[in-house]
């Protein structure tokens, strides 16, 4: 069909990656206002997880590449397979996840079929008089919201950020095809290799797919007392933030970095211990769900973006909070969630 | 080794206050500075050029004061400069400013390796290290941490991603775009200043560039921004005071449990 929506999705540990579902449902609902269909691409080398699901949450057509060369991530990999499936298939709106990968091969396909390419979205919309995809954006350390068209070259293409839409529920009557695609082996033969791949062993690091991200800054004062954060953390199931001053002062990696040079989370519960909230630290953690803060300055920046503050010593409000949420989950017959 | 970096000057994002009515950025009056990842990427070439001998060029596309963050990566050490400036060039997007500085990059003679910064803080896409790589047809890693080892033939990665650390080997020529982790960028030396003030800067047209006009700057330009929205940011937060501790931790728990966290 003319106007046909494609989500390239991410398959992780041989699971189908929860932005997948994210997409898959705004695609499909942008495809409803089109009048057109959602197909959802995916390499992987295993999955263990039902295609048909995706089918069950708004495509239409699920196109996968299943290959042993697609076990490591490789942007060149996927930088010809994808730019070959859209000229093939001709794709009105393309989307994938503003994710590490997703990040790397998009552009790289936007060069290669010359269109523009609208990063990080965290809105998608279709306008009604010109069936144009409105691609909304933050900018400037998400102090600004940037509406952005693509108006004379196609496909439209968008990063979205993750955590951004919500999937669809399963419906198990909803119809679509599931195909398998054998791209051209020349497709494959590439320059850049993936040699391996190493698992940050570091305690809750994805602090991007993180549901809870308890984080801390500055306000910590030493090394030694991470562990206030830790045992939060762990008490919560939640990944470790931090803002720069303390990645800079080597307290923790620079992967757990929040911000305009580390990374962009959007969890439901964002946790601020011992942060004062610069802009540059908002940018990348304002579009969270519920936002609490905990500071001794009540005239910490970050009071102003939280839901929910308490000015007081984060030594001694950490090891209560962490104390309370234990009693709670032990109430609750100890289970989390 | 010859490597080319790709610089951009941004604004200080550093010096920002927030307008507290409207929850905005005040821009006025912020001094521009190189694009701070950049820095990372100008260290990097300047580390390897060390090691491995070779030169180093930057080169920006910009309002002709992008010249002052030329000088000042001359400063720092680099070998030659080339300044991108063109009424024409201006209003580009990722695709358009990509377009321009690879055919640049053609116009520069033969290269061994690119280097750019993972993203600008001003427009924060994070794309024109990819496209110029895919416009010049060369291989390219994002997110590197590390350049682990150089040999004759390429080079060494390591790249950060969600869950760790990936490993990956590109061969000449290649771009890579940096993190802040790769390194700790110098300072600029008082003989270097000196030097950076004399220095010739080789300036660059739209026309030295074989492209039409349609390819270029904002007409060039696949995207267009239709609307611009300043959300406010306060959340109107409960605060309470640590006096009230008991009360707080409550509330707290009871919200937890609503958002069904615990
Ligand atoms: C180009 C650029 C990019 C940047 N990118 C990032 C980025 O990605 N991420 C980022 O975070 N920053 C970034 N920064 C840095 C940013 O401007 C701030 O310097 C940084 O966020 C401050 O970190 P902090 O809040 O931990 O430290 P501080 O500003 O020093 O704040 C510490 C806070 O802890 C509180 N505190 C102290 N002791 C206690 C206690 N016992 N109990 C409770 N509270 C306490 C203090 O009141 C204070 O508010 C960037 C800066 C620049 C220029
Ligand atoms: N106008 C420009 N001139 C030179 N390099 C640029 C320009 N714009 C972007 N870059 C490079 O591309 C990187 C990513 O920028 P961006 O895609 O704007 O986030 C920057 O860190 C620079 O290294």
């Amino acid at each position: 069909m003319d106007f046909d929506v494609l989500v390239v999705g991410e398959v992780r540990n041989s699971k189908i990656h929860s932005v997948t579902y994210e997409l898959t449902s705004k695609a499909r609902e942008l495809a409803d206002k089109l009048g057109s269909e959602v197909e959802v691409l995916l390499l992987y080398s295993r999955c263990e997880d039902e295609l048909e699901d995706l089918i069950y949450r708004g495509a239409d057509r699920v196109l996968f590449v299943k290959n042993e060369e697609l076990k490591f991530f490789n942007q060149e990999i996927w930088t010809n397979i994808v730019t070959d499936v859209a000229l093939k298939r001709q794709p009105y709106i393309m989307l994938t996840g503003a994710t590490s990968s997703g990040r790397t091969f998009f552009p790289a396909v936007a060069a290669k079929l010359n269109t523009g390419l609208t990063a990080d979205c965290t809105g998608l919309d279709i306008e009604e008089e010109t069936n144009l995809l409105l691609q909304t954006r933050p900018a400037i350390g998400g102090n600004v919201m940037a509406t952005i068209k693509t108006p004379n070259h196609r496909p439209q293409m968008a990063t979205v950020r993750p955590r951004t839409f919500r999937p669809l529920p399963k419906d198990e009557s909803r119809k679509g095809e599931i195909v398998e695609l054998k791209p051209d082996e020349s497709l494959f033969n590439v320059r850049v290799k993936t040699l391996r791949f190493e698992r940050d062993e570091s305690q809750n690091v994805n602090i991007q797919d993180a549901d809870v991200v308890v984080a801390f800054g500055k306000g910590i004062k030493k090394p030694e007392n991470v562990k206030y954060i830790s045992e939060l953390a762990e008490a919560l199931k939640a990944a470790i933030g931090a803002s720069r001053a303390a990645v800079d002062a080597k307290w923790i990696g620079y992967p757990h970095q929040v911000g305009l040079s580390g990374k962009v989370v959007s969890p439901k519960l964002y946790i601020a211990a011992g942060i004062s909230g610069a802009v540059q630290h908002i940018a990348g953690m304002q579009t969270s769900e519920y936002i609490v803060a905990i500071n001794k300055d009540p005239e910490a920046p970050i009071f102003r973006i939280a839901n929910f503050g308490i000015v007081g010593d984060l030594f001694e409000v950490i090891p209560e909070l962490t104390k309370r949420i234990k009693l709670e989950i032990e109430k609750s017959g100890g289970k989390n969630k | 080794m010859r490597i080319i970096v790709l610089l951009k000057q941004v604004p200080d994002t550093d010096e920002v206050k927030m307008d507290e009515k409207t929850g905005t950025m005040i821009r006025e009056g912020l001094q521009a500075i190189i694009n701070p990842l950049d820095l990372h990427a100008l260290e990097e070439a300047l580390r390897l050029k060390e090691k491995k001998g070779g030169e180093v060029v930057a080169i920006s596309m910009g309002p002709p004061q992008t010249e002052e963050a030329l000088r000042e990566a001359l400063a720092m050490g680099i070998d030659e400069a080339y300044l991108l400036s063109d009424r024409k060039l201006a209003g580009a997007d990722t695709w358009a400013t990509s377009k321009a500085l690879s055919k640049a990059i053609e116009k520069l003679g033969k290269f061994d390796l690119i280097l750019a910064g993972e993203k600008a803080t001003d427009g924060e896409t994070g794309q024109v290290g990819p496209e110029v790589s895919a416009m010049l047809d060369i291989p390219f890693s994002t997110y590197v941490n590390r350049v682990k080892e150089v040999t004759s033939e390429g080079l060494v990665v390591s790249r950060v991603v969600e869950e760790g650390y990936e490993d990956q080997f590109l061969p000449f020529p290649c771009l890579l775009t940096v993190v802040k982790d790769i390194n700790e960028p110098r300072m600029p030396t008082l003989r270097g200043k000196i030097k950076a003030r004399r220095a010739e800067l080789k300036l660059l047209k739209a026309d030295d560039l074989e492209l039409s006009e349609s390819e270029m700057g904002l007409k060039g330009s696949p995207t267009r921004v239709v609307k611009i929205n300043y959300p406010k940011i306060s959340r109107n937060a409960k605060i309470y005071s640590v006096k009230d501790l008991n009360k707080a931790l409550d509330d707290l728990v009871d919200i937890l449990k609503k958002m069904a966290v615990i």
